[in-house]
């Protein structure tokens, strides 16, 4: 009910495409059992169902998962540290032939498919707003989560970018 | 002239332009140097300084004279300019400037590779076959507009080139960037490249910034010039440069040649120019040459241990006077309409020496090489030094002097100057360097370096010394190509809240705070700032008002370790802080000065939600990760930052509780919060916290729910007359309370003492600062304290960051300074102006009457307690 009340960063924009209130916990544990999924490798995410745990540090982890997804039972309760972060970032998707290169004129890790591929997450900037992307599948599609307060001067640099390969 | 065949323009595109007014025609391919010497104009802007006549001497980047302006650009080689149709430039006369802003669209591209070949001259294709053979990810850069390098120049093997190109399109990972000059080549292989777009002038361009694998430096060589008397009179060019011009571009530029050398390459510019049909005498300095028969053959003429001493002519070179190398023997006059030198070649180290690479005197080829790379680079080709022997010949004497033998061009600087700086005592070339200004001009002394070493070893007696340093860019880059897409509106990110669009369309003005907008007050129709503010800090103390609060800093620290390692932070205590109450905490940085503060709510026994000052948010979370993680790894505390998962809405003032309650019916007490829900069905976190004195409430609620809330609270405070402030009606209502704003109350040498605030720095434990606030120093009663100020004629307005002095204070310097106006403002509660002030010994000049001295008035203000409005605290419950 509650649902409409919400109003997403980028909301009304058609030039963009978001993916707005996905649930997003973050975690912090030394224990590879409490996520329920393998803990995946640095710098990859792995996937269970439509729920995503991306590696973000040596004990971080944060879990995405579909909008209104209770992850309680993925994340248990040994953790030392849950803190639901759903409403701090919302995801940008780009997808296509020519996502790589509009990436690339503002993010400066290497995205070549020999590189980073469907299950990379990386921590970058990408232009001057600090973001986690992750390439889901190799189309390619990328997810940018992006904090709110960014999402607008980001959404602008992206459609600037897109205007020329 | 132009040739009736040949070359590797296109004849069937004749393009128009038109340079210094006149309208000329050339052809796709062309650069506008060849096209103007193919329609008889060698001589360009006259020398910057001495005003001499000076002509178009190379055929690349190391041209020193024909410097254009050329759209918004000035300074632009019109050997390396691309002929478009419709292209207008002016010539320049050494010195340019930037007559309009420069917005052509730039951007920026980052790719990584295996390999990075720069230069596709005939090594670097190679280089760059043999790589993407492989498979590996291959780039190849030059800064041509097409791939050859000095194959170009060589018809015979255009059939290679052809062939070569073929292969490399069929490598899927390789990629040919043409119109690309590599310019800098900084640590760990990171390379940048400039590139211009094909295209008319303004068609801009993109800066790659390249990760590389391993680098191959196919740079080539540059030629370099002979120092004799009038070399620089138009019509002495480079002898290369003559022969790039014949077969790249058909030119022939001249009929009867002196083609002067201490070296074989000049030969092929000999024989070439013999088979157009030019007459040509070749003087070698030298004793032999093999390629003597062949140019004999051909019907030019060779001597031997003869030189080019001097030229004659006006504005172009009419004869050639030859000699003897060494000077003092018979001179003889030839006539001729071009001299074409080869002093020898520098190999293009540029780009090895800007990566940290060392270079060596070669003493064959009389030029340095690349010796040790610092990076994973190797250079190939004629810029590691795979070059025909040179005699080196530095300087050719005359019977004038040295005054017109020019070793820079563009620097208009002679052998005399050179001399000058060595009779001076200089003998380090890069003394000799500042001295002279040589090699510091546009062409960065791509042709006057070496030679300019081997002067200043001949004015010493002394071998050659060691080279300058080379930096980046190896060739000018235009500042626009550098700032890319971060210009206008994507210059820097505009962090907005959730609520942003309301307080736009409210006709709210924005304030700057770090990257953020935040409102900084909504002046209604014919309000002026200070009557907005007025109006709004009159809201707040007698109505209602709001404030869009959500950028304050928010960290969630979590763990059982979590009250101790806030006690170690904050100067306050936290430790018996009770679940549900909220604490207001000041934290210093280790030398005991005020760091930050703000209010941290206890969530639950292993759980806080810590606020930190707009500004400070990252700075706080990167001091306590630093503490965590470096000096106490033992605490089980973990940090999360949520600055952006909460909307913060703060509803001030003595209605604040009316409007609080239609939303969601809380009881709350000073410092206490409750987790709820609100009648819309919003989950919100309400805290009842006051940065103003009056009664307020904070509601917190997530971002998405920010605005939806934020209108919830308008709509039902509508009855009260709520309403919205921004950052400067807060920045007053809690100076009137003598609430220091760290940042702007405090500059990092203030104490919490200092502040006034002994009553939060606890006694009874360690925390940051804490050691530091024991020194002597932190307890001298002369350091600077928070006062209030109150101007005596209650309507002046003391300026912030006025100084404060006695009243009977001389005012001429040194006037002793007793401190500084931090804050002031007007005061709708008080009925006047108020400020406070950072003086020194301050609490004991309460009552004193101090002087702000400003341009043209003083203003007198008592000095007072900081806490102007309600010091009983009395309204803070409504």
């Amino acid at each position: 009910m509650t649902a409409d009340l919400r109003r997403s960063p980028l909301a009304g924009r058609s030039d963009v495409r978001e993916i707005p209130f996905l649930t997003m916990i973050n975690v912090r544990t030394t224990d590879e059992t409490v996520l329920g999924v393998p803990v995946p490798a640095p710098n990859r995410f792995a996937t269970v169902g439509e729920r995503a745990v991306l590696w973000l540090g040596p004990d971080e982890y944060l879990v995405v998962a579909p909008d209104g997804d209770d992850v309680a039972e993925l994340t248990g309760e040994s953790a030392e540290s849950l803190v639901d972060v759903s409403a701090n970032r919302t995801t940008i998707e780009l997808s296509g032939p020519h996502a790589r290169d509009v990436l690339g004129k503002g993010m400066s890790i290497d995205l070549h498919p020999r590189a980073f591929g469907p299950g990379h997450c990386a921590q970058t900037l990408l232009a001057r707003a600090q973001v986690i992307l992750r390439q889901v599948d190799d189309r390619p599609t990328y997810h940018v989560l992006v904090r709110g307060s960014f999402a607008p001067y980001l959404a602008d640099w992206l459609v600037d970018a897109s205007k020329e390969l | 002239m132009r040739l009736p065949e040949g070359g590797r323009i296109d004849r069937s595109a004749p393009l128009t332009f038109t340079v210094d007014g006149v309208t000329r025609t050339g052809y796709r391919g062309d650069t506008v140097a060849s096209a103007l010497l193919a329609d008889g104009v060698v001589q360009v802007g006259a020398s910057a300084y001495r005003h001499r006549p000076r002509g178009i001497v190379d055929a690349g980047v190391a041209e020193p004279n024909a410097l254009l302006q050329v759209g918004p650009e000035p300074m632009r080689p019109a050997t390396t300019v691309e002929l478009t149709d419709g292209l207008v430039a002016r010539t320049l006369s050494g010195r340019g400037r930037l007559l309009e802003p420069n917005d052509e669209r730039y951007d920026h591209k980052h790719v990584h590779c295996d390999v990075l070949v720069v230069g596709a001259g005939p090594a670097g294709l190679a280089a760059a076959l043999e790589a993407g053979r492989t498979g590996a990810r291959v780039i190849l850069a030059d800064e041509q507009t097409e791939p050859g390098g000095s194959a170009l120049s060589t018809p015979d093997r255009w059939p290679w080139l052809a062939e070569v190109l073929a292969g490399l399109s069929g490598f899927a990972e390789t990629r040919v960037l043409s119109r690309a000059s590599v310019f800098g080549y900084y640590d760990h292989n990171y390379l940048t490249i400039a590139q211009r777009h094909a295209g008319p002038i303004g068609a801009g361009g993109r800066l790659w910034h390249v990760r590389a694998g391993r680098v191959v430096l196919a740079t080539g060589a540059h030629e370099r010039p002979l120092v004799f008397a009038g070399n620089d009179r138009p019509g002495v060019m480079l002898a290369s440069a003559v022969r790039t011009y014949l077969n790249r571009y058909a030119v022939r530029l001249g009929t009867r040649a002196v083609v002067c050398t201490t070296n074989d390459s000049a030969y092929a510019t000999a024989l070439d120019l013999l088979a157009s049909g030019v007459d040509v005498l070749v003087a070698d300095a030298r004793q032999d040459c093999a390629l003597a028969g062949a140019v004999r053959a051909a019907g030019g003429d060779v001597r031997f241990g003869t030189v080019v001493v001097g030229t004659e002519g006006e504005a172009a070179v009419t004869a050639a006077l030859l000699g003897a190398p060494v000077g003092g023997g018979p001179v003889e006059l030839f006539h001729c309409d071009l001299v074409a030198v080869s002093g020898g070649w520098n190999p293009a180290v540029h780009l090895h020496s800007q990566a940290g690479g060392t270079l060596r005197h070669d003493e064959a080829i009389s030029a340095f090489v690349p010796d040790r790379s610092r990076q994973a680079n190797a250079s190939a080709g004629s810029a590691n030094g795979e070059l025909d022997p040179n005699l080196p010949l530095w300087t050719i004497p005359s019977p004038g002097g040295w005054d017109d033998h020019f070793v820079d061009l563009q620097r208009d600087a002679t052998v005399a100057d050179v001399l000058r700086a060595t009779d001076a005592g200089l003998r380090s070339a890069e003394h000799v360097k500042r001295f002279t200004t040589i090699g510091t001009a546009h062409d960065q002394g791509k042709t006057a370096g070496v030679t300019t070493l081997g002067v200043i070893a001949e004015a010493l007696g002394a071998g050659p010394p060691g080279p300058t340093t080379y930096r980046p860019p190896y060739t000018p880059v235009p500042f626009a190509m550098l700032a890319g897409r971060d210009r206008g509106a994507l210059h820097d990110p505009a962090r907005v809240t959730s609520i942003h669009d309301w307080h736009v369309a409210r006709g709210a003005e924005f304030e700057n705070v770090g990257q953020w907008k935040r409102p900084w007050y909504y002046p209604r129709p014919g309000e002026d700032m200070t009557t907005a503010v007025l109006r709004e800090c009159a809201a707040a103390r007698t109505g209602v008002g709001m404030q869009d609060a959500s950028t304050l800093g928010k960290i969630e620290i979590v763990g059982l370790d979590a009250a101790e390692f806030l006690n170690r932070m904050y100067t306050n205590a936290f430790k018996k802080l009770a679940v549900g109450a909220a604490r207001y905490g000041l934290m210093c940085k280790a030398d005991g000065m005020v760091f930050d503060d703000g209010v941290v709510l206890r969530l639950a026994e292993d759980r806080f939600l810590a606020t930190t000052t707009t500004g400070n948010a990252a700075a706080v979370l990167d001091w306590f990760e630093e503490w965590l993680q470096t000096e106490w790894p033992d605490l089980r505390v973990r940090l999360t930052s949520v600055t952006e998962q909460w909307a913060t809405i703060a509803v001030v003032g003595p209605k604040s509780r009316a409007v609080v309650e239609k939303l969601a019916p809380v009881d709350l007490s000073f410092m206490t919060f409750t987790d709820t829900t609100l009648a819309n069905g919003i989950p919100a976190r309400i805290a009842r916290i006051s940065f103003s004195g009056e009664l307020a409430f904070e509601i917190n609620v997530a971002t998405w729910h920010g605005l939806a809330v934020w209108e919830a609270v308008h709509g039902t405070g509508e009855e009260f007359g709520i309403t919205p402030y921004g950052t400067e009606t807060m920045h007053v209502l809690r100076a009137e309370k003598g609430y220091p704003i760290v940042g702007q109350d405090t500059d990092g040498t203030v104490t919490p003492i200092d502040l006034g605030m002994e009553w939060i720095v606890s006694k009874r434990k360690a925390f940051v600062g804490s050691r530091s606030l024991r020194r002597p120093d932190t307890a001298r009663p002369d350091r600077k304290q928070l006062v209030g100020l109150l101007p005596v004629d209650p309507s002046d307005l003391l300026p912030e960051g006025a100084q404060l002095v006695t009243a009977d204070s001389s005012l001429e310097p040194p006037v002793p300074m007793l401190g500084h106006v931090t804050s002031s403002y007007h005061s709708a509660a008080l009925g006047r102006t108020f400020a406070l002030a950072l003086v020194r010994s301050g609490r004991d000049r309460l009552g004193q009457v101090l002087h702000a001295p400003l341009a043209g008035k003083t203003i007198a203000a008592t000095v007072v307690e900081p806490v102007f409005y309600d010091p009983e605290g009395t309204r803070r419950d409504g």
